[in-house]
């Protein structure tokens, strides 16, 4: 049996993000499939009572993002965010061999985690696309939904409050899909709930 | 020989023709009754006095000139609808209480006008709360100026102008005091105020008509007129931000609007569904997002299968 090292991987403040954020970004989610398909759910929720849980939510991942934006800026933690050109291409891919196929042959991990690689290459593409461009991207598009008088009137052919709405719930259902693959992939561990400890103590095994 | 018929036909139209361009609303100051009634004050001989004298004009008969020639009634003259013996000033006192044509005497009945349906427009006006307020005093021409009215929300391509014009309508009397007054006996409810629980008001006042939540809406009339009671107005969001929108039975019923979705930039992509929220509005989208969301699905699923098998 390999020894195992233990690695205080997410500092409280880390947590205290990932907490707000995911409890925000589920909110999110639901809240946003039921105003987008409308439904009259006035048995469960009211359309208007969904709407502003809609928004109370948006706000508090928009908070939840200054807390690990600024976290990144001046903790250590902001360094395994950093995408090196070299193997741009190569890393990810080598990566994504791995979960597709050695991982079932007996393959070693390519990238394994350490004090000093906390995501593997693929991981840390996905975090940076979906962290550092989507959620930026809803939080601007929401904040303007939220003052839609602030709204162009028109882009080119189209009313620009609908093209927002568009760009706003096509970022959403990205980050919705990252959720889903973000779960799934989490469950990948020395046993399936592992990592999802890991979260909640701060502590990560390595083995 | 070709002469003599010539002359006689250039003579015919001197004549004629110059009393109809006189009439014409294009001119308005040659035209007997806009010289007077297009100007804020207007002057003619006291012949009491023998003096000409200059008066202004009651600012509710200063007409719109612009709008009369641009209106559905443009072909007609003032004396068509109003006694010629209008003709004299001063006004004759008895002229006032004279009836007026009512829209129904000319549109009622009449098979070229069927499609517009006027008597069922008159039945459902006759249900609604303007009636049971003011009666046969509320005539067609408190909304629709019969010098002015354009069938805006039949003709246009552009659903702001059509929002616009026929919010206009309500408007009139809605944001006017006096007028408001003059018909329900009270003060007009400060509009801002009474929709306040309205989110982005001014994009609703702006987007939708009032009588898309102030009517009920009937498939087989573009607008049923009639206007409902306060209390039974719509308040529910979905009735409109859904796939099955009551909009689809009122603002775009009209084939001018359906066209324009139809043959609309990018259609494929973007389609005219605006009230749908998010990005469900373009059905290229919707399709696209959940054959994503399967794909995703089913990558998770077939690699969770393949781990429980080879862990066996």
């Amino acid at each position: 049996m390999a020894a195992t090292e233990k690695l205080y991987f997410y500092p409280v403040w880390l947590r205290i993000w990932h907490a707000m954020n995911a409890l925000g970004i589920i909110t999110l989610i639901v809240t946003g499939i039921s105003m987008q398909s409308s439904i009259e759910s006035s048995h469960i929720l009211g359309f208007n009572l969904i709407v502003k849980l809609h928004n109370i939510a948006g706000i508090l991942v928009t908070l939840s993002y200054l807390i690990y934006f600024i976290g990144n800026m001046v903790t250590p933690n902001g360094k395994f965010y950093r995408i090196k050109p070299r193997g741009f291409l190569k890393r990810p891919i080598q990566q994504a061999i791995y979960y597709a196929w050695g991982m079932f042959h007996g393959m070693k991990p390519p990238y394994p985690i350490s004090a000093k690689r906390k995501f593997n290459p693929l991981q840390k593409y996905a975090y940076v696309m979906v962290m550092y461009m989507a959620v930026p991207f809803v939080i601007i598009s929401g904040i303007a939904l939220l003052f839609p008088e602030i709204i162009l009137d028109k882009v080119y052919a189209f009313s620009g409050v609908f093209v927002t709405a568009v760009f706003h719930s096509a970022m959403g259902f990205f980050i919705s899909i990252f959720l889903m693959i973000h779960l799934y992939i989490a469950s990948i561990g020395k046993s399936p709930l592992e990592n999802f400890k890991s979260i909640f103590t701060g502590w990560h095994q390595v083995h | 020989m070709k002469y003599p018929s010539v002359i006689f036909i250039s003579v015919f139209l001197f004549f004629t023709t110059g009393p109809i361009l006189a009439q014409s609303y294009q001119n308005a100051q040659h035209h007997k009754c806009l010289k007077c009634h297009s100007n804020q004050s207007y002057s003619f001989l006291n012949t009491v006095k023998n003096k000409e004298e200059k008066r202004l004009m009651n600012p509710y008969f200063i007409l719109d000139t612009v709008g009369l020639t641009h209106g559905v009634h443009k072909q007609f003259d003032c004396t068509d609808c109003h006694s010629t013996e209008y003709g004299t000033y001063p006004h004759l006192a008895t002229l006032k209480l004279q009836p007026l044509s009512t829209c129904l005497d000319c549109h009622g009945g009449d098979a070229s006008f069927a499609s517009y349906q006027f008597e069922r427009i008159d039945a459902e006006f006759k249900k609604s709360v303007h009636y049971k307020v003011y009666g046969d005093n509320f005539t067609c021409t408190k909304c629709h100026s019969q010098h002015t009215y354009v069938a805006t929300a039949r003709n246009s391509n552009d659903v702001l102008e059509i929002v616009n014009y026929d919010n206009q309508m309500c408007l009139s009397c809605h944001n006017n005091m006096k007028k408001y007054k003059m018909v329900s006996g009270h003060d007009n409810p400060k509009l801002v105020e009474v929709h306040e629980w309205l989110p982005n008001q001014e994009l609703h006042f702006a987007h939708v008509r009032c009588i898309e939540c102030h009517t009920e809406v009937i498939d087989s009339l573009k607008v049923s007129h009639n206007i409902l009671p306060k209390e039974k107005a719509l308040k529910k969001c979905v009735e409109c931000h859904s796939a099955n929108s009551r909009l689809k039975a009122s603002l775009y019923k009209y084939q001018n609007l359906q066209k324009r979705s139809e043959n609309g930039t990018l259609n494929t992509v973007l389609a005219n569904e605006s009230y749908i929220i998010g990005s469900h509005q373009s059905p290229f989208l919707k399709l696209a997002s959940i054959i994503i969301f399967l794909l995703a699905l089913a990558g998770i699923l077939i690699h969770g299968i393949f781990r429980i098998l080879i862990k066996k």
